[in-house]
């Protein structure tokens, strides 16, 4: 009666008697082999088994190698017991119930010998890995979104970059099973809508959302950064349809506090700008791939960036807040104690802040102060906004000197300030320049809320790191935003 | 043969025909938009005086930020006012 690797069709199921489904895996299963062996001797009985092609042994039964009866019957818990008459199910036990068993079957001295009750196991069709190959198979998924067939002599790699879809590097093809997996990772309706994706302005779902993830090589855990980061450059301030349509250098880059970044796995050490971490570098690159994707932000089409910079690939930064003396960013920015967030930030490469002599929190913030001068042009003021990353040596200088977070952002917009006449068109030879402040007044070069500060990097080097932003920084452009990460 | 999800905002139309360009503009309100960007009035201001030299008929319009699109009630008024409108789109 064994038919191994047989699909069995779903007209296997007797319209009238009893259906039982178990597997050798499990212990109630095994105890309950001697009350299968005595229902089936009254004829009325169809086992099926999960796992093991001979079990049980002393009962005849059919082997549910693909699982498809175990899903159409909805088995969540093995021992399965249940009755059907006329085609239809209209009684059920799990696990085992000596009253239940004996209520279902009218046998009245069913299971003598076994204990009053002995809760069942998980049933196979429902683990992890199996269960959507059997929605997809079922055609249960509920996903939204068009199929895409690819031809049998297509590589399904090249099939990806051919249809437009990719920025460059390979993708995972985002199959149903995948895209399932991935929605486990967050509790929101795969087909809420969140905003409208420029340039297209095309909706986007949870469900875009997730399938991009997969493509970006994403773990489902990291969807709802992914999520936060969509809804966070989706908020007017930070103006998206503007920072992908400009000609300068600028993306999004993406900031994560709180919690979450240890859960997934982030690195905010060692090369934390860098490559090798694969939360840090999929989760920016899922976001990036979400703006090509729906709403259709492609380079030298709607995206004029004369350079771009590498960092439109992906770029996600978490902090490393365990080791800071500070306040995080997000914590400076509204977000409670033990909640996670991401920050998105329009900026672009990484402009080295290199001292390695100063001792005192005076000369080491002047060095970041020249530094951040320098920015886009040392007499561009107001210029853009910008993100310090400092590392962890430099972070400790102004730690030992008791300078609070509060104390280096109030140094820092001191002392990039210049003499109105420093910074003309014309003044030291070079055209370039403004003239929007007073004579004899101080120039700013970062305007209020302008500096982001956080820490990160890895324990020896003081090498600390200047992202510069947009031109079009603050209200005129675009503003950072900070968006809480639901789960 | 796999079967994958598209991720593409895929209910937007590929593509759009655009209107026929004019024969030529007499006759036909001219709008002249400003996007914000440096410089862009100077060329409108000339491109004005050439048009209104001709007899044609011009309205000025200004986006209030280049880093954003074009306000709806912006776009419609265009619409309502013009026939054709040029843009400046460069520093």
């Amino acid at each position: 009666m064994n038919s191994p690797d047989t699909h069995l069709p779903d007209n296997n199921l007797p319209d009238t008697g009893l259906v039982a489904v178990v597997k050798r895996d499990c212990q109630t299963c095994e105890m309950t082999e001697p009350v299968l062996a005595a229902l089936a001797r009254t004829g009325s009985l169809t086992v099926f088994t999960q796992d093991d092609p001979a079990f049980p042994e002393s009962v005849p039964h059919e082997y549910d190698s693909t699982l498809d009866i175990s899903h159409r019957l909805k088995i969540e818990v093995v021992p399965t017991l249940l009755r059907r008459e006329s085609g239809r199910e209209v009684a059920r036990t799990f696990g085992w119930n000596k009253s239940e068993w004996r209520e279902l079957t009218g046998l009245s001295t069913l299971g003598e010998d076994l204990p009053d009750l002995r809760p069942g196991c998980g049933s196979k069709n429902i683990e992890p890995g199996i269960i959507e190959d059997l929605l997809v198979r079922h055609g249960e998924t509920g996903l939204q979104s068009r199929r895409v067939e690819l031809g049998a002599q297509e590589d399904e790699i090249e099939a990806l970059f051919d249809r437009g879809w990719s920025d460059g590097l390979p993708l995972v093809p985002p199959t149903e099973a995948r895209v399932l997996r991935m929605l486990d990772g967050t509790t929101r309706d795969p087909k809420e809508v969140i905003g409208k994706i420029p340039s297209d302005l095309a909706e986007c779902t949870i469900e875009k959302i997730a399938i991009n993830a997969v493509m970006a090589g994403c773990k489902p855990e990291y969807l709802p950064v992914v999520i936060a980061a969509v809804e966070a450059v989706l908020e007017e301030p930070f103006a998206m349809h503007g920072v992908l349509a400009t000609t300068m250098f600028v993306g999004p880059v993406v900031i994560v506090n709180g919690p979450v970044r240890r859960s997934i796995g982030m690195n905010a050490a060692g090369n934390a700008l860098g490559q090798g971490f694969r939360a840090n570098n999929t989760i920016g690159r899922a976001l990036q791939l979400v703006i090509r994707n729906v709403g259709g932000g492609r380079p030298q089409e709607v995206d004029r960036a004369t350079l771009g910079n590498p960092g439109k690939l992906t770029y996600c930064i978490a902090e490393d807040e365990e080791g800071s003396c500070w306040e995080s960013l997000a914590a400076e920015r509204g977000i409670a104690e033990g909640k996670s967030a991401v920050t998105v930030f329009a900026g672009f490469g990484l402009q080295g802040v290199v001292d390695q002599k100063s001792r005192d929190p005076e000369s080491l913030a002047q060095t970041f102060a020249e530094c951040l001068k320098a920015l886009q042009h040392p007499k561009l003021y107001l210029g853009a906004d910008a993100l310090v990353v400092i590392c962890p040596e430099h972070e400790r200088t102004f730690r030992e000197a008791g300078w609070s977070k509060a104390r280096l952002y109030d140094e820092l917009y001191a002392r990039t300030q210049r003499s109105a006449e420093e910074v003309l068109p014309g003044a030291g030879g070079i055209a370039e320049g403004t003239s929007a402040f007073a004579s004899g007044t101080m120039a700013r070069k970062f305007r209020d809320g302008g500096l982001m500060i956080v820490r990160a990097g890895g324990g020896a080097g003081m090498f600390s790191g200047i992202i510069g932003g947009w031109s079009a920084s603050g209200e005129k452009g675009s503003s950072p935003v900070t968006k809480e990460i639901t789960f | 043969m796999t079967v994958i999800l598209d991720p593409t905002g895929e209910r937007s139309v590929a593509a759009r025909p655009r209107l026929a360009r004019p024969e030529s503009l007499d006759g036909l309100r001219i709008g002249l938009l400003d996007i914000a960007k440096t410089k862009g009035d100077i060329f409108l201001d000339r491109l004005e005086h050439r048009l209104t030299e001709r007899g044609l008929q011009v309205k000025r319009y200004a986006k209030p930020t280049n880093t954003r699109p074009a306000p709806t009630s912006l776009n419609q008024q265009i619409a309502t006012e013009v026939d054709v409108v040029i843009e400046a789109l460069s520093d």
